[in-house]
């Protein structure tokens, strides 16, 4: 039997941590990840980490993380897809786990954000564009999302405030997420009245960053000794899909084909499609981003992805709800532990633990991590057991 | 400092030098080795008319080190006269003027230091509208 299943999950709350370092933050996560799966003991690590050989000075996380977690001794490497660092990483446990060379692999996703501010932080975040052709014209990710936002607004007449109902949603989910950054609801007067950060592009357009750890237990169901009374979950997808990384490379800005590709080869392996999928955890690192996430998996036709939030689709009783715990806007971006958190809570909706936040009757979950504007797309598809 | 990557970037930098791909005559820029229309190799130089518009922009406010003495800068990306899109700053024009398909040039601006204000000083391309309707 080759099924992949997630027996254990763990998370730190997002926020900034000046008192807990990288590695002290990792087994926080693990530590609950491995307590969640019954004490299973994990063959090897995959870290995922977008930058902390710049942000944190530190590189070599495998076995940084490996040792402080209690762990030394076994195989640990990081996974690295820049803002899809997370996601990259799990495709890798998956990977190793489903093929049988593995039996039981741990992923932790761990960004220390907050170590850093300013422009030298800034210039970190930069070096996941192409260093020849676009940050030497001080082009930053976020100048990046605007420069599409633009587009898009002009192309598809959106209204000013045409994108507040992502920030609206995710903000609303985060009230009730013990774990979240931001559990404050906002108004869309909050969303007018954002400051300008690069036009269009405003305060309530982007996601904080911050710091944060999640992490996740993958094993098969013939090498667990007993089946225990924890609700497992099934990965019954798994796809990696990239683009160009530098935007001016590509043929078509309004659409992430990463994005459509992994999606339609998760959606394959599964032998699904979209109208089964019962929630999905997008990207929302830019409010552009998760308009055009929504479009290219299928969710929205082209133009449409902003409408699905100003209508309130993406809300927990709507068609397709999204960003259940707030998303990367209000439970907050800590970097390459973003895609693991995704994973973490879907988790916690396909077991119906997700309290106030959970998706009624969720039995299939779609999650997507980007790395910049979908260079790297990565996506996953969860079944409740 | 990074002097042999800003020497290797000269030709692009200062001339806009990119490639003609001789398979399927695609215009390629900034040049890569494979052509991203046929898929065949491509290593013929072309030096591109630096004629274009921008099909967008936006203006940055926090910027990275080595550029806090810019700020606020606009970005834009450009549509190139011969097909090609280019990220390059706009100079010569304030951020309320600028506009989607708005017609632009190639001009030669200092990009930044690289290093202190005793270090290398990085000249390269950026975009002006344009003087003359060509």
């Amino acid at each position: 039997m080759d099924e992949v299943i997630i027996a254990g999950v763990g998370q730190t709350e997002v926020g900034e941590h000046w008192e807990i370092a990288l590695r002290d933050l990792a087994f926080a996560a693990i530590q609950e990840a491995v307590r969640d799966a019954g004490g299973l003991r994990p063959q090897a690590l995959f870290v995922g980490n977008m930058l902390a050989p710049s942000l944190s000075r530190q590189a070599h996380l495998g076995a940084l993380i490996a040792d402080f977690a209690g762990l030394s001794g076994i195989e640990a490497v990081t996974v690295e897809a820049a803002e899809a660092s997370g996601g990259a990483a799990l495709r890798a446990a998956y990977l190793a786990v489903k093929s049988g060379a593995l039996d039981i692999a741990l992923v932790v996703g761990v960004e220390k954000m907050t170590d850093r501010i300013g422009p030298s932080a800034e210039e970190a975040l930069t070096s996941v564009t192409d260093a020849d052709f676009e940050s030497p014209q001080g082009l930053t990710p976020t100048a990046q999302a605007a420069l599409l936002m633009r587009r898009y607004m002009h192309e598809h007449g959106v209204p000013s405030d045409g994108f507040a109902g992502f920030a609206l949603t995710a903000h609303a989910n985060a009230v009730t997420n013990p774990y979240a950054m931001f559990r404050k609801a906002i108004t869309v007067e909050t969303y007018r009245k954002a400051e300008m950060v690069s036009d269009p592009l405003n305060l309530f357009d982007m996601a904080p960053s911050a710091d944060g750890a999640a992490a996740l237990i993958l094993t098969r169901p013939d090498v667990l000794p007993s089946h225990g009374d924890r609700p497992w979950v099934r990965i019954i997808g798994s796809a990696i899909a990239t683009d160009t990384l530098a935007l001016h490379d590509r043929r078509d800005m309004l659409f992430f084909e990463a994005a459509q590709r992994s999606a339609s080869y998760a959606l394959k392996q599964a032998r699904l499609t979209l109208d089964q999928i019962d929630f999905f955890e997008y990207h929302d690192v830019f409010s552009i981003y998760a308009a055009l996430q929504l479009e290219s998996t299928g969710f929205a036709i082209r133009g449409h992805g902003w409408k699905l939030a100003a209508e309130g689709a993406i809300g927990l009783q709507g068609r397709i709800p999204c960003a259940t715990f707030g998303g990367m806007k209000a439970r907050g971006f800590p970097g390459g532990a973003a895609g693991v958190y995704q994973a973490v809570e879907a988790v916690l909706q396909l077991r119906g633990e997700a309290g106030k936040n959970q998706v009624p009757g969720a039995r299939i979950g779609m999650i997507q991590s980007l790395g910049g504007p979908a260079a790297t797309a990565v996506t996953h598809l969860f079944q409740a057991a | 400092m990074e002097i042999p990557r800003h020497w290797r970037l000269r030709k692009q930098r200062y001339s806009l030098v990119g490639e003609v791909c001789p398979h399927c005559q695609v215009r390629i820029f900034p040049p890569r080795d494979v052509c991203p229309s046929c898929g065949k190799e491509a290593r013929e130089l072309y030096t591109f008319s630096g004629r274009g518009e921008v099909y967008s922009y936006t203006t940055i406010y926090e910027a990275p080190s080595g550029f806090e003495q810019q700020v606020p800068y606009t970005v834009a990306l450009i549509r190139l006269e011969e097909g090609p899109m280019v990220t390059a700053q706009l100079t010569d024009v304030s951020p309320e003027e600028v506009q989607i398909g708005m017609p632009v040039e190639m001009v030669t601006r200092k990009l930044r230091t690289d290093g202190d204000e005793r270090g290398l000083i990085l000249y390269g391309y950026k975009f002006r509208p344009r003087l003359q309707q060509a």
